[in-house]
């Protein structure tokens, strides 16, 4: 997240540059007022989160998971048939049991 | 006079894991099914679809880890790297970032300059991506996700490298590490195996690494030495006339022979890893590590020692006989069949290289018996066939796997041991030169030679040599 900056000054935290970078990681072509209100709306959900910042983590370990599960594993054994059909019964678009999307380089 | 510069190459290399199975579901990971057949909601991102772990993608990591002498991560974990492509299904790829589960191992690879150490930064398991085919009927994309989810291995290399040779050598070092485990079959034009070659110069004697490129799409060891080559002039020729060298990601077009940069807006890198909230941790305890050490296979340097001692082979016999596991385990079934590790090993290296080279095959195609290639040697010490007749029925063994012994009588390819038969042809030819006969008696040497090679001609070569020899003393 090195573009989203938290800064403690009760500041904006989404400005023009950390949108415009959210736009091309999102792939998002936005209109003038669908950025305006995207912005809003990211600014209040960091604020939102910002409250677990008040919270002294200094000792506490990163919790990845809730349940204390290692090793679950399956054999190398193949359990599917052909998948073409099922794969692609709900595709916008498709040829020759392909999916059909927009020229990409 | 003109500054000398040093090229200084780190490689990233994936290679595909010969497992049944892709890493997180039940889908083959057979080359060559049809279009998207090979797919689940697991390797197609489906909504609510949830990943299980391959144990055997585990087995092989951890396998590799241990032959390249790296430390195994005994805590280890997934994390999601985040992207948007077509042929990304998750719109996120599973891989691994902080806990990989390979670090700081090394190999040694034979240089013309000696042995080098090239160390290993780390290793990670991840999953591959699916084919995007360009429709210009259509002019759109079309999307293939067998490949989606194939299990891979990613091994970076700490930047050791100085020269293309010493690349080439650390691949074919790999190449054969991972062939002697049966990890990979590594083969780098079916992209089993590829390597992205990162490359800075630097003026020789400064310990600043300079600024570095990564190139992508080599897909043979002729792409990487030319991409090397040319990107080195490239970066050299920006330093001299005091340009900048970006940073960036360059595509190697092999038609053209060039990199371009794959630089744009779009290709911003900024992945936000997080950890993978669906795979639980692996815990891989010193037993599973020990259990997996015990059972490696006898690698390239130990079997070359061996074959050195056991069989008397030389050094450059040996070495090429176990460059391919593969072929080396054909190499010593034939020679213990046929009881005769010599011969065996001369037929490997002639006949069944000059096979290979002729009709461009990798030594892990080779398909015929060991039993039929011993059969022909066998039938050779025997004196049943000649050498040129028993290439013969080698290139169909080679070919067709056939029984030799049966195809040699099919064929009228035996030598002929027979008495009667080789009397009427001496006969015939004693008839037809009664003069050679008399030079014979009066001493001359060459005379007998003259009458034994008349008698081979007459019989295409097939007469029992020992055989023909002495019916004919016997007559004269
Ligand atoms: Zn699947």
């Amino acid at each position: 997240m090195s573009e989203i900056m938290m800064d403690d000054n009760g500041e904006k935290k989404i400005d023009d540059k950390t949108m415009d970078n959210v736009e091309i990681l999102a792939k998002l072509a936005l209109t003038g007022e669908e950025r305006y209100k995207a912005m809003a709306e990211m600014e209040k959900i960091l604020s939102y989160v910002d409250k677990l910042n008040e919270l002294d983590t200094k000792d506490v370990e990163p919790l990845v998971h809730v349940m204390p599960h290692t090793n679950v594993f399956r054999e190398d054994e193949i359990e599917n048939d052909d998948g073409a059909e099922a794969t692609l019964s709900n595709a916008p678009k498709k040829k020759e049991n392909q999916f059909m999307v927009p020229k990409t380089v | 006079m003109a500054k000398q510069y040093e090229t200084v190459i780190g490689l990233e290399v994936h290679v595909e894991l010969a497992t049944k199975t892709k890493i997180f579901c039940g889908c083959s990971t057979r080359f060559g099914g049809a279009v998207n057949s090979h797919t689940c909601p697991v390797c197609t991102g489906m909504p609510g679809a949830l990943p299980v772990l391959n144990k055997k993608v585990v087995k092989f990591a951890i396998a590799l880890g241990k032959a390249t002498n790296c430390t195994i991560t005994q805590y280890c974990r997934f994390d999601r790297k985040n992207y948007f492509y077509p042929d990304n299904p998750q719109n996120y790829q599973i891989s691994q970032l902080y806990l990989p589960i390979c670090r700081d191992g090394h190999i040694d690879v034979e240089t013309s300059n000696g042995t080098k150490t090239i160390r290993i930064h780390e290793m990670h398991m991840e999953e591959d991506a699916g084919k995007l085919i360009h429709d210009n009927y259509e002019d759109c994309s079309l999307v293939d996700y067998n490949r989606s989810g194939v299990p891979l291995i990613e091994i970076v290399s700490e930047p050791d490298m100085r020269t293309a040779d010493e690349v080439i050598a650390y691949l074919e070092k790999l190449r054969m590490i991972c062939q002697y485990l049966g990890v990979s079959d590594c083969k780098l034009q079916e992209g089993s195996m590829r390597a992205d070659v990162n490359l800075s110069v630097r003026e020789i004697g400064s310990e600043k690494l300079g600024t570095r490129t990564e190139m992508k799409n080599l897909n043979s060891f002729k792409a990487i030495l030319h991409a090397i080559e040319g990107e080195r002039e490239r970066q050299i020729e920006l330093l001299e006339s005091g340009r900048e060298i970006i940073q960036e990601t360059r595509r190697w077009d092999d038609n053209k022979e060039a990199s371009f940069t794959m630089r744009s807006k779009e290709d911003a890198k900024d992945y936000r890893y997080f950890p993978e909230p669906d795979l639980q941790p692996i815990l891989i305890s010193d037993q599973w590590i020990d259990e997996i050490k015990a059972k490696q296979p006898e690698f390239q340097p130990e079997k070359a020692e061996r074959y050195k001692e056991e069989y008397g082979l030389s050094d450059y016999d040996t070495d090429i006989l176990t460059q391919n596991r593969h072929m080396a385990d054909m190499f010593e079934e034939t020679a213990k069949l046929c009881g005769n590790p010599k011969k065996a090993a001369n037929w490997f290296m002639g006949e069944v290289l000059r096979t290979l080279k002729d009709k461009a095959m990798d030594p892990e195609e080779l398909t015929f018996s060991p039993k039929n290639l011993a059969a022909i040697i066998k039938a050779m010490d025997e004196g049943k066939i000649n050498q040129g007749n028993a290439q013969k029925v080698f290139a169909q063994v080679f070919i067709s796997d056939v029984e030799p012994l049966a195809y040699m009588e099919e064929h009228g390819l035996m030598m002929v041991s027979d008495a009667g038969a080789i009397e009427k042809v001496v006969d015939e030819v004693l008839a037809e030169n009664e003069g050679v006969i008399a030079d014979y008696h009066n001493g001359k040497d060459k005379a007998f030679g003259f009458l034994v090679g008349q008698v081979m001609k007459k019989m295409k070569g097939k007469g029992d040599p020992a055989k023909v020899n002495e019916v004919l003393k016997g007559k004269l």
